[in-house]
């Protein structure tokens, strides 16, 4: 670095100037080295972050994928002791209280979100924020109420039970996702149509929600890839049954539940039917936050 | 001459198939805010109401006594609320530096051609269910935390005497990781993304006064980013206190308040899953207890992170895309 040739003792400004010059340049190489070993800190964490994440998607992939035969898919659960044994009646289970728990709540979610998107006053804004905080409750005490509504209510455990439960968890979800995709579509779309005249419910339905649908989508399969792998509420409300049940009325087999008793099991084919679950569960999980994505992107485009 | 054409009647009659007058439509509307509002207010006063009878035959100091024995119709909380807040406080520490230099190195490192692909690939792993993160934890994690891992840093921590007691691989250090390898896509994408919004004309303004890539990055981005970051740690600090199933099958789920790390503790969700299925009575009012505790602090925590991950958002950074 070149210092400039002046009577430095005569203005303080120029002083001063050389002072921070000769500062900056004595603390350059100090400066560079720390940047370079805490640039390689990052690095580091990045590496220690991806190493478990991707080891888990490993491990399941590895010990699951043996358990995929013909026994897996079509017979029930066994008990102790006992060889063989699938997860079928786990997974009609979880297909049902999947399909309750969607069905009811993508309607309430949406007319829900719709109410949100249009009102911003207090009250919408208090609602919103409980829903926000309803997201990040813990979802055994969601279990737990499914438990006294429910079970406690009605005197047994059950497929609704627990579709009730895991419909709480996607509600506050399917709200938020639902307003945020109505509130990204263009107001001159809505303002058009009620210079046409349409009514507020004919904007929503004709207007709003088909402008809205790629978000709405999104929303929809993220909430139910949540709600599917939830274990907590299920263990408090469906109880968990051997046989292959498809009446929802009843206790059910659930695939986290499956994974759950079996992973302190010594014997060697519960374990396996473990693994073999847990990468069914991931498998449907991952494909509809991935498809969800996908489709919404597929949607856009046909839009333009 | 020509007229103008009108279109056929039918069409434009089509789309008030199902239009509901205004006003019934907005009771709509209403209604469904109302059925939303009304299961919330029933979750929280059926879970008071079931939690009463705890309260009115063991007082309130049982939260905080010592002892959980049910056969001598003792149900002290202690022990469960802290297991709950050391297993936090393990994963937290853990996922605030490591997280936080993930989000750097995801938003400001890592080059173009795979951010993208990275940072999705991270918000995914926010999506494996937590059993899957349990199963993992049980059967490979354990035998080499007993073998490995746990000899390894009592042999070099040990004079801390954290690390007292017997290598079990089960505990709250196992609890502890697996909860930090839970919460951290969480902690990565939020951070992630107040991280990239920092306006660009600050980074620049650093980077062309001599800052290194480090100081840019320590006295421009991350301080603009600090309320996001915030609100993205407690964020994760609510999943990892409320986590159930992952943290039950790894740490050892005895109620004793631990001596060290390496012992086998419980936490207050790991407690009611453990006990529920038998309990009765007393045993199961303090069960329905230990879930309002849980609900309160749910609560508290959550409402901290959505002010603060919110305000972020109103200062023009954040965006919702993970909740």
């Amino acid at each position: 670095m070149t210092t400039l040739n002046f009577d430095a003792s005569t203005d303080p400004i120029l002083e001063r100037r050389r002072a921070i010059q000769n500062a900056a340049a004595t603390s350059l190489g100090r400066r560079k080295i720390s940047s370079r070993i805490a640039i390689g800190i990052c690095w580091a964490f990045l590496a220690i972050a991806i190493v478990p994440l991707v080891a888990v998607i490993a491990y399941v992939v590895v010990k699951g994928l043996p358990a995929w035969n013909t026994d897996f898919f079509t017979q029930s659960t066994v008990p102790e002791g006992i060889p063989g044994g699938g997860v079928w009646n786990a997974i009609v289970g979880t297909a049902e209280i999947g399909f309750f728990a969607t069905a009811v709540t993508v309607p309430i979610g949406l007319l829900c979100g719709l109410t949100l998107a249009e009102s911003d006053g207090n009250i919408a804004a208090a609602v919103r924020f409980t829903a926000d905080v309803m997201t990040g409750m813990p979802s055994i005490t969601i279990g737990i109420f499914g438990y006294i509504a429910i079970v406690k209510t009605t005197g047994k455990y059950s497929g609704l039970a627990g579709a009730f439960a895991i419909g709480f968890i996607m509600l506050p979800v399917i709200m938020r996702a639902g307003e945020t995709a109505i509130r990204g579509v263009p107001r001159d779309l809505s303002e058009a149509a009620l210079a046409l005249g349409a009514r507020r419910a004919t904007i929503a339905h004709r207007v709003l929600v088909p402008a809205a649908l790629p978000g709405i989508t999104t929303g929809v399969l993220l909430a139910v890839a949540r709600g599917l792998g939830e274990t907590a509420p299920l263990l408090l409300t469906i109880f968990g049954n051997q046989y292959l049940q498809w009446n929802p009325t009843k206790p059910m087999e659930a695939l986290p539940l499956v994974i759950y008793n079996n992973s302190s099991q010594p014997y060697a084919n519960l374990l396996q039917i473990a693994w073999g679950a847990a990468l069914l569960l991931m498998v449907v999980v991952l494909v509809l936050s991935v498809g969800s994505r996908v489709l919404a992107v597929v949607l856009q485009r046909e839009r333009r | 001459m020509t007229t103008l054409e009108t279109p056929p009647p039918g069409r434009a009659k089509r789309g008030n198939r199902f239009a509901l007058p205004n006003g019934a439509y907005r009771g709509l509307l209403a209604a469904m805010g109302a059925i939303f509002v009304g299961l919330v207010a029933w979750f929280i006063i059926s879970m008071i109401v079931q939690a009463r009878p705890a309260f009115s035959t063991l007082g309130f100091s049982w939260i905080i006594q010592k002892t959980w024995d049910p056969t001598h119709n003792k149900y002290g909380l202690l022990p469960f609320i802290l297991g709950t807040v050391e297993t936090t406080a393990i994963a937290m520490v853990l996922a605030l530096p490591i997280g936080l230099g993930t989000a750097l190195a995801l938003a400001y490192l890592v080059p173009h051609r795979v951010r993208q692909g990275l940072s999705s690939a991270v918000e995914l792993l926010a999506a494996v269910p937590s059993v899957v993160y349990g199963l993992w934890g049980l059967i490979v994690l354990a035998p080499l935390f007993r073998e490995d891992v746990e000899p390894f840093l009592t042999s070099i921590l040990g004079w801390t005497g954290l690390f007292n007691g017997p290598n079990e691989g089960v505990g709250l250090l196992l609890a502890g990781i697996i909860l930090f390898v839970m919460v951290l896509p969480t902690m990565v994408a939020i951070s992630r993304d107040v991280l990239a919004v920092v306006p660009s004309e600050q980074v620049e303004g650093a980077m062309a006064l001599g800052a290194t890539r480090w100081q840019v990055l320590r006295k421009v981005v991350v301080p603009g980013a600090r309320t996001g970051i915030l609100g993205a740690f407690t964020l994760a600090t609510g999943r990892a206190l409320g986590e159930t199933v992952a943290v039950a099958l790894v740490i050892g789920n005895s109620p004793y308040i631990a001596h060290s790390v390496k012992s086998t503790a419980s936490t207050l969700p790991a407690l009611i899953v453990n006990n529920f299925g038998e309990a009765t009575g007393t045993e199961l009012s303090a069960l329905f207890g230990a879930g309002l505790v849980l609900l309160l602090i749910g609560v508290t925590v959550n409402a901290v992170a959505r002010v603060l991950v919110r305000s972020a958002a109103r200062s023009g950074a954040a965006s919702m895309a993970v909740a």
